[in-house]
């Protein structure tokens, strides 16, 4: 899942200054559940600005409400009426990038800030304790590699490793990052499939540093599609 | 033991400290309290395993968002005894009543009164 945290306080503080009518919209989606930005959370910030505004004699009326999902048009309409009605200076999301876009872009004449910072894709290991996993790098090799991406977990992302810094199993920017590559190995060798390691990868295509539009096969974009 | 403890604590029932979300303490604040404090079964004891670690642990994260509020953190403090225990609870309620009245009201307090006055 897409996980996030919230942005330094001080942070959010400096966005909504001057605002005086603030709705701070939650995602009950991926950020509710790596616990950044779900109903619980917009509540727990909307009460801490409302708080050190007061003590700053600069009162702000924030309200909260928390959508299914930010990522889908669907969802994002039953916000219409809400913000009709609301008169809002200003719209404050705590959803991934994708979905403060999405809501920029349906709300064009109010300004919208975000509450988190994305961190990116990642597995639960525990609750609260997430650990990124993949980059969507638009070139996966996990089939090469025993299912351990190296370009999340290599220091130096290498399609092809490991490289001379690896150190007894760990990476040497830290003993506590582990070396991908010999992960790999050991992942391999487990599976008497050693000759993966050999496969000459080809070097990263950096697909993901350009704008990725995805239409699956068996669908088409709609002509009369909302630019 | 017919014990008594300042009158100024209002004790608020719960089936377990680890029932105490980071949201009931933030709203004791915003609703102008001078302070809370947890007071939970013995570390190790809890029926539930790990309720009153639970509610040390949001203690300590809200006294990072008090500090950034503008509010003492510290004005939120975890106790743990047992039920049998009369003596060292109000001890305890002593405690914190002098730490609470050494810094003083909320200051959020002031502005809620300013904001009913005006």
């Amino acid at each position: 899942m897409i996980v996030a945290k919230r942005k330094p306080f001080a942070e959010i503080k400096e966005m909504l200054k001057g605002y005086k009518k603030v709705l701070n919209i939650g995602c009950g989606t991926c950020v509710s559940v790596c616990l950044a930005g779900g109903e619980k959370e917009v509540t727990i910030l909307n009460t801490e600005i409302d708080m050190t505004r007061k003590l700053d004699d600069e009162p702000i009326e924030i309200q909260g409400h928390t959508i299914e999902r930010q990522c889908d048009r669907e969802y994002l309409a039953e916000l219409d009426s809400i913000i009709e009605e609301g008169q809002f200076d200003a719209l404050m999301s705590m959803a991934c990038g994708v979905g403060i876009q999405f809501l920029a872009e349906r709300y064009p004449l109010l300004p919208t800030f975000p509450a988190v910072d994305t961190t990116g894709l990642a597995v639960n290991q525990a609750v609260g304790w997430y650990e990124e996993r993949c980059r969507s790098c638009s070139q996966c090799v996990l089939g090469y590699t025993g299912g351990i991406c190296p370009v999340t977990m290599c220091a130096k992302g290498l399609y092809n490793g490991p490289c001379g810094g690896t150190n007894k199993g760990n990476c040497e920017i830290s003993n506590e990052q582990p070396c991908a590559w010999f992960k790999i190995y050991e992942r391999l060798k487990g599976q008497n499939r050693l000759d993966s390691i050999k496969k000459i990868n080809a070097v990263r295509g950096w697909n993901d540093q350009i704008p990725r539009n995805l239409v699956q096969p068996g669908y088409k974009k709609p002509e009369n599609a909302l630019k | 033991m017919r014990l008594s403890y300042p009158t100024n604590i209002k004790i608020i029932r719960v089936p377990c400290t680890g029932k105490v979300d980071v949201m009931y303490l933030l709203r004791c604040f915003q609703e102008g309290a001078d302070g809370v404090y947890c007071v939970g079964c013995l570390e190790g004891n809890c029926h539930y395993n790990q309720g009153n670690l639970r509610c040390r642990e949001r203690v300590e994260y809200i006294h990072e968002l008090l500090e950034e509020i503008g509010i003492e953190g510290d004005r939120v403090r975890m106790y743990n005894l047992s039920s049998g225990e009369g003596p060292t609870f109000q001890k305890y309620a002593k405690e914190m009543t002098e730490h609470i009245m050494s810094l003083g009201p909320n200051p959020l307090k002031e502005k809620l009164k300013k904001a009913v006055c005006a």
